[in-house]
């Protein structure tokens, strides 16, 4: 029981080192300082280059605009479930939670594609529908379940006796919520958005299918761009095997998991220090 | 029994039921002004779910409901169309188990002054002070007010829960067992800031403690299996009790 125990540490481990070795060669040739720049051109006639800044602004652009989406909705919809919901409206709503959770990334990819993207090009008058904000729309819908589930727990673990005691004194329902018991549950709440966030950045398929993969450093929601998931997801196919081109991809993955490593152990401190309470 | 012309609360034919299962019994009660009412009796004998009644913090448990009437200063508190807010404005309450906000000791007490409107500062922290000192924690808090109440002692948190209720200026205080989970010095505290209270405030405590009954009580309502058995002044039901029950739970021969 205890090698199963340990089993995904080991692999987590071994994912690391794998990566990490995969990547050392980049550092001798052609330097790590090649990284650290705006242009992602891997494959060209005159000078290959592989800055990941604009895959990283890709993400980061994604990922904002996703938790924007993400917060009002995944928290207004916790909130109402576990403190408004009537019985038999948990009943309907839960499930379909619990559904949409289950939805695989390319059905959402491809709803995105047929039928989201033509609504935003048409909506915003742009030349194309494949962009930031088509992924992001997208990806807080599929994280969005992660969100309500953890922070339902935590305003469900809200002690009872807080908002008896604000009742008594007169608040409605609302402000006995708003006031109490949302502000006892924001570690969870807080938790519930970053590991919603980790699950954001982590999704390849959907930003694969509707961002529109242009890598270039943009702020804009209305542009393409391309996340640095699915960067690899594109090139590895058909890069050579212990190339330059190969061998930055292993550090785009490696900056990947540093950041979402970085997102969930921040969760779970977070978590942690909620329970402790 | 005892029966006043000038009662603050009169409860009459009194009936509740969580679902199927009756939980008080036909009881019928006055309630002095500006008197302490000690509810005593064995544990679920219904007077918790009584004290509940006054300020309708029984309507948040699903499936419950009553018959007969609770009159406050002679209006029917469960007549259609009544202001439950200003009820509970006018009804406060404290819990058994102390259940300060994890909010500083001021957010605290100055939680119900803001839900009723009171936003100018200067105004805000007189209200503090002045519900702090008649709680008797001022001195103790004065210089902690930024402090998260999470971190006062027991009896502490208990008096600033008192503060809080005092705070939106109540005129009946609702007592759950106020000092039961409290160490006995803290309880003395209590029992003498209820002594205080009662100038001010109609308070109705239950308790589980007959001395703190006797002590702190100028009435007595004995209540068993829901039904109001006896209820008398305190001196008479704790000295010569007419009933042989309220004998039996006084004297300590059963509950």
């Amino acid at each position: 029981m205890s090698i199963a125990a340990s089993a995904s540490i080991i692999i987590v481990f071994l994912i690391f080192i794998f990566l990490l070795k995969e990547a050392i060669p980049f550092i001798s040739n052609p330097g790590l300082n090649e990284l650290f720049s705006s242009n992602w051109i891997p494959v060209s006639f005159q000078k290959e280059q592989f800055g990941i800044y604009p895959l990283i602004s890709g993400s980061v652009l994604v990922t904002v605009i996703a938790t924007v989406l993400l917060i009002p909705f995944g928290v207004i919809a916790a909130v109402y479930i576990s403190e408004i919901a009537l019985g038999f409206e948990k009943e309907i709503l839960k499930p379909f939670i619990e559904i949409l959770a289950g939805i695989p990334s390319v059905v959402i990819g491809f709803f995105g594609l047929v039928v989201l993207s033509p609504i935003i090009k048409g909506l915003f008058n742009l030349n194309t529908g494949l962009t930031a904000l088509t992924g992001a729309v997208l990806l807080a819908l599929m994280a969005i379940p992660t969100v309500i589930t953890i922070s339902e727990d935590a305003i469900r673990s809200v002690p009872k006796s807080y908002k008896e005691a604000s009742l008594a004194l007169g608040a409605s329902r609302l402000q006995t919520i708003f006031r109490i018991t949302v502000p006892a549950a924001l570690p969870g709440i807080i938790a519930a958005i970053m590991l919603g966030m980790g699950r954001v950045i982590g999704e390849t398929m959907v930003v694969l299918m509707v961002t529109g993969n242009a890598a270039k450093i943009s702020w804009n929601p209305f542009d393409s761009v391309r996340t640095m998931t699915a960067t690899i997801a594109a090139e590895m196919g058909e890069v050579a095997i212990g190339s330059t081109h190969y061998s930055a991809l292993f550090w785009v993955g490696i900056i990947l998991m540093i950041i979402t490593f970085g997102l969930n152990i921040v969760a779970q401190k977070v978590l942690k220090k909620y329970q402790m309470r | 029994m005892v029966n006043f012309n000038d009662s603050k609360i009169t409860v009459e034919n009194l009936n509740f039921y969580y679902g199927k299962v009756q939980a008080l019994f036909d009881i019928n009660m006055k309630i002095s002004e500006k008197k302490v009412t000690a509810l005593i009796g064995p544990s679920g004998c219904g007077k918790s779910t009584f004290l509940r009644m006054f300020n309708r913090m029984n309507d948040i448990i699903d499936g419950t409901h009553h018959t007969g009437s609770v009159l406050i200063d002679n209006r029917d508190i469960y007549k259609d169309g009544i202001d439950i807010v200003a009820l509970r404005k006018k009804v406060g309450m404290v819990f058994q188990k102390s259940n300060p906000f994890p909010k500083s000791v001021f957010d605290n007490a100055a939680y119900g002054p803001r839900i009723h409107g009171v936003k100018d500062k200067a105004n805000l922290y007189e209200i503090v002070e002045k519900s702090l000192k008649d709680a008797a924690i001022w001195n103790e808090v004065k210089d902690r007010l930024d402090e998260n109440a999470m971190g006062l002692s027991g009896g502490q948190q208990q008096r600033l829960c008192i503060a809080r209720a005092l705070a939106v200026e109540p005129e009946i205080l609702l007592m759950d067992e106020p000092a039961s989970a409290l160490d006995p010095k803290s309880t003395a505290r209590i029992e003498d800031l209820i002594g205080t209270l009662k100038q001010k405030y109609t308070i109705i405590i239950v308790t589980h403690n007959m001395q703190q009954a006797s002590r702190v009580s100028d009435y007595t309502a004995f209540f068993y299996e829901g039904k109001l058995i006896e209820y008398d002044y305190t001196d008479k039901i704790f000295r010569n009790p007419e009933i042989k029950q309220t004998e039996d739970y006084i004297t300590g021969r059963f509950g």
